[in-house]
């Protein structure tokens, strides 16, 4: 059918588009705002084809029901019955999948593909319902559509009593929930992501972050079907957290970075084993540590356990007012040639993109 | 062609004799049973299954799908006007769905086959698009995809500026003229002086007096402008005038024949849907449902007519007009007697017992649009009966409200919407603008501004296709501007104060 060219055209002009604005996408974040399970919402007002219109807000229109003058009517628009003659101008966002847009970032930034280490796949099942079918097991009945058939017969029968609703089913309106059982091969694979939460780190940093990561477990969830992430918070001491408060946690007082890099270890060898999982630690800090001897620390510990175990460790320094910046030209300095771990300076949002091609583009 | 299930047809041929029983008359209708991913494919294109290749198709189409599989919204029904009609049913469907639909479905075809603002298109129009498709799939053969679907991109953006009444009117005859003749009172510009009339011939040879006439012929056709009258049908204007290669001429005279295809449609949406939607009620009930349907049909009725706060519904307010009027007329409701009482007990049980209400509503189905018909039938009574009012958005609190409930505001919204179907109207004043081959556009301004990206990219354009600047009067922000797109960049001057412009349009001495 020729509606799928037109279809795949569209897509391309979409990603064409994004690509092409990739740097405003990455570091606006307004898509990842928008997100819903697997899919981004990306604002599009360009890809609509222009005409002479009339500007939406002094429009008005006729509406009906009750109010008086001065009451709101809330958005227009929203909610005709069936759909018309008239073309759609309702598409001023694009659907677009996260793995979609990986490849777009992958094609941008000329990305290599990671090989993955570990040849075990585990395929999982899962269970999805479906549909609605007038048999099954007694434990999957519908009971709203179950009322729904049984309020019909009642109605349509002249039996229905509306001062005494009691509506009781019988056999023949019972409906049923119907599933489907999906595999998903699972590649293994987990982040860690570290980040220094001490007062030096403020929003922006942790906004930056945020947008980091967010493309960050896009491409790396391409290859890794089933990508798990990790979160570590730390200042002087580090804990695990789940993902929201990783974002919005601000704690104060001293940081000692060490603490997260051993609480990172213990969780590799208690629950990764590295010969068959792929390994990503990301460690984001404004680069101030307590003292050098904290800094030796954490070498030592790069050293002796994260480079030969991880697949590569990633340390991104975001610029802040505060900061001293010492930790990146430490780490530099240590391991001047060593490609198992990246460094990173992110001075601002615009450097984001720049950022995420360093940590990516040696293909780990 | 057709591939109803032998239930569906027994169903189909009862709901056809019915229909026709109640004095429909509809062009031979087939309904073809499809599939949801066909129906989208279908709606994306119009209705129309070979059209040309364009993305946006494509786009209309995601959209559907998506919403389909979210649930969001689902395609009933579809019929083109064509003859024969075609209409597709989905798949899957309950029965009361099917029967409901194909109701509705004669009720368009009678639409289509009786309307007069139909009786200009096409009715061959499934060929007509699928040669459309070959020759511009053939243009993309020889120049490219992206240069193609480049220029229809651009030709869409100006789809909407066509003449939606021309195509009723008998053709202009031009008015040429005159060749140069004797103007005695003219001719004395130029004639040498003589005293005695004897002389005239020899002082004024008559090779003189030919040349001098040819002359000022010249300089009087360099004054005059072109176009000679204001030309809304810009396409039209830019298939003939603009400098393009044959094929571009060919791409923009196919977007223009299919704007004029679906121009009909726009204009008696609410009427169209009105028929429909009464019709489709009409037979259901009356004739067709089962007692077990009824809930359902009232279900899917009542979601099809909704209409809330916020939004216009031209099913609701196409039945329930229509509804209205046939009340009115079998009660004789209507005329100098009616109009002139006053007495609010008298009026509410005005009954004369005319029994003219169906015979009314077929002669309004035939010769209204939507303009005439809000106008002519939409009475104070029925917007208190639906509780309409006007809505407007207030700037101090960014949310639309309820403006007012008064009924010559109300039909002024409705009217205003209705006209030139939504559309700014916008029009050719001077193709060489200021001797220079630049294009003066005006937006006649009835109290709305254009939406000014939208307008700058237009503008570029319709700079991309008459290949000289373009220049566009309008209003915004209460001012009268001038905008100027010269290929590089947009230059903007005001030219006076707002006023709503009155039909004869701008005149040349408001822009400097």
């Amino acid at each position: 059918m020729s509606i799928k060219e037109d279809q795949s055209r569209f897509r391309n002009i979409i990603k064409g588009k994004i690509k092409a604005d990739l740097r405003k996408y990455v570091s606006q974040g307004e898509m990842i705002g928008k997100r819903e399970n697997e899919y981004v919402k990306i604002p599009l007002p360009s890809i609509d084809i222009p005409n002479f219109r009339y500007g939406p807000k002094q429009k008005g229109g006729v509406g009906q029901g009750e109010g008086k003058p001065g009451e709101g009517v809330g958005e227009p628009g929203e909610g005709e019955g069936q759909a018309g003659s008239e073309a759609g101008q309702h598409m001023l966002e694009a659907e677009m999948s996260v793995d979609e847009l990986a490849e777009i970032l992958g094609e941008k930034l000329e990305l290599p593909k990671i090989q993955p280490k570990g040849s075990k796949n585990i395929e999982t099942q899962k269970t999805r319902y479906s549909g609605i079918a007038p048999v099954g097991p007694e434990g999957l009945r519908h009971f709203k559509t179950v009322y729904k058939q049984a309020l019909k017969r009642y109605i349509t029968s002249g039996t229905y009593d509306p001062k005494d609703p009691r509506i009781v089913p019988i056999r023949r309106d019972f409906r049923y929930r119907t599933f489907k059982t999906v595999t998903k091969p699972q590649t293994k694979a987990v982040i860690i992501y570290m980040m220094d939460v001490s007062g030096s780190m403020g929003d922006e940093q942790k906004e930056i972050v945020r947008l980091e990561s967010f493309w960050i477990n896009a491409w790396l969830r391409k290859h890794y079907k089933g990508l798990e992430t990790r979160f570590i918070i730390h200042d002087a001491a580090a804990k695990e957290v789940d993902e929201n408060t990783f974002f919005r946690t601000s704690e104060s007082g001293g940081t000692l970075i060490s603490s997260a890099y051993k609480l990172c270890m213990e969780m590799i060898q208690a629950e990764y084993n590295t010969d068959e999982w792929n390994v990503y630690p990301f460690h984001f800090s404004d680069g101030d540590n307590w003292s050098g001897e904290d800094t030796r620390l954490c070498v030592q510990l790069l050293k002796e356990f994260f480079l030969p175990n991880v697949n590569v460790f990633c340390y991104g320094q975001v610029e802040s007012k505060y900061g001293s910046g010492q930790f990146l030209k430490d780490l530099q300095k240590e391991f001047p040639e060593d490609d198992r771990i990246i460094t990173s300076q992110i001075e601002n949002r615009d450097k984001i993109l720049d950022s995420i091609k360093d940590f990516l583009g040696k293909g780990k | 062609m057709a591939n109803l299930t032998p239930e569906l047809e027994a169903e189909r041929k009862k709901i056809c004799a019915v229909a026709k029983e109640y004095g429909l008359d509809f062009f031979e209708t087939i309904f073809e049973l499809i599939t949801y991913d066909q129906i989208n494919q279908f709606a994306a294109l119009g209705g129309f299954p070979v059209r040309y290749p364009h993305w946006k198709f494509g786009m209309e189409y995601e959209h559907l799908s998506k919403s389909y599989e979210y649930g969001l919204s689902k395609i009933y029904e579809m019929v083109i006007n064509t003859d024969p009609c075609y209409a597709y049913l989905m798949e899957g469907n309950m029965m009361m769905d099917q029967k409901l639909v194909m109701a509705h479905v004669y009720g368009h075809c009678d639409f289509f086959k009786n309307n007069i603002w139909f009786s200009k298109t096409n009715r061959k129009m499934m060929d007509q698009m699928a040669n459309h498709g070959t020759r511009i799939r053939r243009y993309i053969d020889r120049y490219g995809v992206d240069v193609v679907e480049a220029f229809i991109d651009r030709c869409l953006s100006l789809e909407n500026l066509i003449d939606r009444h021309s195509v009723y009117s008998p053709i202009n005859p031009t008015v040429k003229s005159q060749t140069p003749a004797a103007d005695p009172a003219r001719d004395r510009g130029f004639l040498l002086k003589y005293d005695r009339e004897y002389m005239r011939d020899y002082i004024n040879p008559p090779e003189f007096v030919a040349e001098q006439r040819r002359k000022m012929e010249e300089n009087a056709a360099k004054q005059a402008r072109f176009p000679a009258e204001p030309q809304r049908d810009i396409l039209k204007f830019l298939i003939d005038h603009a400098p393009l290669e044959d094929w571009q001429v060919d791409v923009l005279s196919i977007i223009r024949d299919e704007a004029y295809y679906f121009a009909p449609q726009g204009m008696t949406k609410t009427m169209n849907e009105g028929w429909a939607s009464y019709w489709h009620s009409k037979i259901m009930t009356q004739k067709i449902l089962t007692d077990s349907e009824i809930i359902d049909f009232a279900d899917h009725h009542s979601g099809t007519t909704h209409m809330g706060p916020q939004s216009y519904n031209p099913y609701k307010v196409g039945i329930e007009l229509m509804r209205d009027i046939e009340d009115r007329w079998n009660k004789g409701r209507f005329g100098r007697d009616w109009e002139e009482c006053d007495d609010v007990r008298e009026r509410k049980n005005w009954d004369k017992k005319t029994g003219l209400g169906r015979d009314k509503i077929f002669e309004v189905r035939k010769v209204y649009n939507d303009v005439t018909f809000i106008d002519e039938f939409l009475t104070e009574d029925f917007c208190v009966r639906h509780k309409l009012f006007v809505y407007k958005f207030n700037k101090r609190t960014q949310a639309f409200e309820i403006d007012t409930r008064d009924f010559k505001a109300i039909k002024a919204k409705l009217l205003f919407q209705m006209t030139n179907f939504g559309q700014p109207i916008i029009r050719i004043e001077d193709a060489n603008f200021e001797n220079r081959g630049e294009l003066l556009m005006s937006h006649l301004w009835e109290g709305i501004d254009l939406q000014p990206d939208f307008m700058n990219e237009t503008m570029k354009n319709v700079y991309a296709i008459w290949q000289r600047p373009v220049i566009l009067t309008t209003v915004m922000d209460n001012e009268g501007q001038l905008y100027r797109y010269d290929g590089h960049e947009f230059k903007n001057m005001k030219i006076g104060p707002a006023a709503p412009s009155s039909d004869e349009g701008q005149k040349e001495d408001e822009t400097p």
